[in-house]
């Protein structure tokens, strides 16, 4: 198995893609910070280090990494598709 | 393994007991107006190095008070062997000179009213020659690992910063502060989002309430600017590598320091007084923040990236870790450690951190950095205010 993308902490709700991943491809992914494996189908290309939503988030509900919020999602996403600026904003420094 | 404890490098100890991993002698000019004077030197001595920049005329306050705290503790950085001070006028050229020569370092202070240029630089250009040759006869000699101070910084991050490099540097930090090592850290507006987890593991009270008031302090400047940050905090480098928010840069920069805990917090500049892990406040500006750890002290810099900073620095060798192989096959020419196998799970956070312990004992001993070789010395000195 190649591992395409890797997530921080068995909380999160995003993962990272550690290579360029294509739309359709169901890619696997492993957690950082423990055992256990995940299966995600993206709908987007995503390159490497670019965010892959792990399950649908709803407009306004927090994206977590490492365990912790990171901002909030400013349409609702779905599973496997990019995470970034176009629907992610921080809450610090608005 | 061996211990880090037991671990040694081939470097030199100066006359204050600060080990260093270079033996430069350096030519500080005070102000703007003494480069031409301070690089005339450089030219005719090849070897010394004149660390010119744009500041020094009319500052006041704490910004004149950061200028010469950074010049001074660039003086006493224990890589360098020698200074030459250069100013305009006496008064303040005596001043920087002076609080270097009092650690027992060699300083030799020209100005320049009175006497021009040339003089000064025939002058300045003798003293440079025996300050050089007397260097030159230093040997290097087994020190301990641990008296060395390693700083860390990030620059041009993405996500793989802090999936790869952050951690294993991190794990540089556990094991070097464990052993009894100093490792400085900061980039104060770049910890927001993690801020609190920085300030837990800050064990003294009076330490983690100046960390407090510092974090807050620098909030409140760029609150103060009603600015979008986007672009410029994220970096569009960042952005670009994947990083959305500042929240989410923070948490991959607090990787840095693993789970160590922190024992010191330090003003701009300062250099740390005991042994351990320490915040300094600092720009998240790459030169300015390394130029900073330099007047600290610091004798290897550790510096991750994602996209690809290039930052170097005069006197501190600045060694350059990406976990992301694009970087690692676009730029090889600035990587000194490849740790792209932390994410493709070939290698372990552990064994990359052992090839980084391995390679500070390397460079500190001699061993050229990238950033060296290609000639990077970015000395940039921090500005509080506005100049009279």
């Amino acid at each position: 198995m190649s591992v395409k993308f890797l997530v921080h902490h068995e909380k999160d709700n995003v993962g990272v893609a550690v290579v360029d991943i294509a739309a359709g491809v169901e890619a696997d992914g492993r957690y950082r910070d423990q055992e256990g494996d995940l299966k995600i189908k993206l709908s987007d290309d995503v390159p490497l280090g670019h965010k892959i939503a792990l399950v649908a988030i709803g407009n306004g509900n927090s994206i977590i990494e490492y365990g912790v919020v990171i901002g909030l999602a400013t349409k609702d996403i779905s599973v496997g598709q990019q995470v970034h600026v176009h629907n992610l904003k921080g809450q610090r420094w608005n | 393994m061996e211990l880090v404890s037991k671990r040694t490098f081939q470097g030199f100890r100066r006359a204050d007991g600060r080990v260093g991993a270079r033996n430069h002698v350096i030519i500080l000019p005070i102000d703007d107006i003494s480069n031409a004077a301070a690089e005339g030197v450089a030219a005719l001595i090849p070897g010394v190095m004149a660390l010119p920049h744009p500041y020094g005329r009319l500052q006041f306050g704490p910004d004149l008070d950061l200028h010469f705290l950074t010049l001074i503790g660039t003086g006493l950085n224990p890589n360098v062997a020698g200074v030459i001070v250069i100013g305009i006028e006496p008064k303040w050229t005596a001043r920087v000179a002076d609080a270097i020569a009092a650690s027992g370092k060699p300083v030799a202070s020209f100005h320049i009213e009175g006497t021009g240029d040339l003089k000064t630089i025939q002058k300045a250009s003798r003293a440079a020659m025996t300050l050089l040759q007397d260097a030159s006869t230093l040997q290097r000699e087994t020190l301990p690992l641990i008296d060395l101070v390693v700083s860390a910084k990030c620059g041009e991050s993405d996500t793989t910063s802090g999936l790869g490099s952050n951690p294993t540097i991190g794990k540089v930090a556990e094991r070097l502060t464990e052993a009894g090592g100093t490792y400085l850290f900061g980039e104060t507006s770049e910890l927001t989002g993690g801020e609190d987890i920085v300030a837990a593991r800050i064990d003294d009270a009076v330490q983690r309430a100046k960390f407090e008031r510092l974090f807050r302090e620098h909030t409140e400047v760029i609150l103060a600017q009603q600015a979008d940050l986007l672009g410029s905090q994220p970096t569009e480098g960042n952005i670009a590598g994947g990083l959305s928010t500042i929240e989410e840069k923070a948490l991959g920069n607090i990787q840095k320091i693993g789970k160590a805990r922190v024992v010191g917090v330090l003003e701009m500049g300062e250099a740390p007084t005991k042994r351990g892990l320490h915040f300094m406040d600092t720009s998240s500006a790459a030169a300015e923040s390394v130029t900073l750890f330099a007047a600290g002290g610091a004798g290897v810099h550790l510096f991750t990236t994602g996209q690809g900073n290039i930052i170097g620095n005069p006197i501190v060798p600045v060694i350059k870790l990406t976990a992301n192989p694009k970087t690692v096959e676009s730029m090889e020419e600035h990587i000194d450690i490849d740790v792209s196998g932390t994410i493709s799970l070939v290698e372990t956070l552990d064994q990359a951190g052992e090839r980084t312990i391995q390679q500070i004992q390397e460079t500190a001993s001699g061993k050229l950095t990238k950033a060296e070789l290609l000639n990077h010395r970015e000395f940039v000195l921090t500005r509080l205010h506005r100049t009279a």
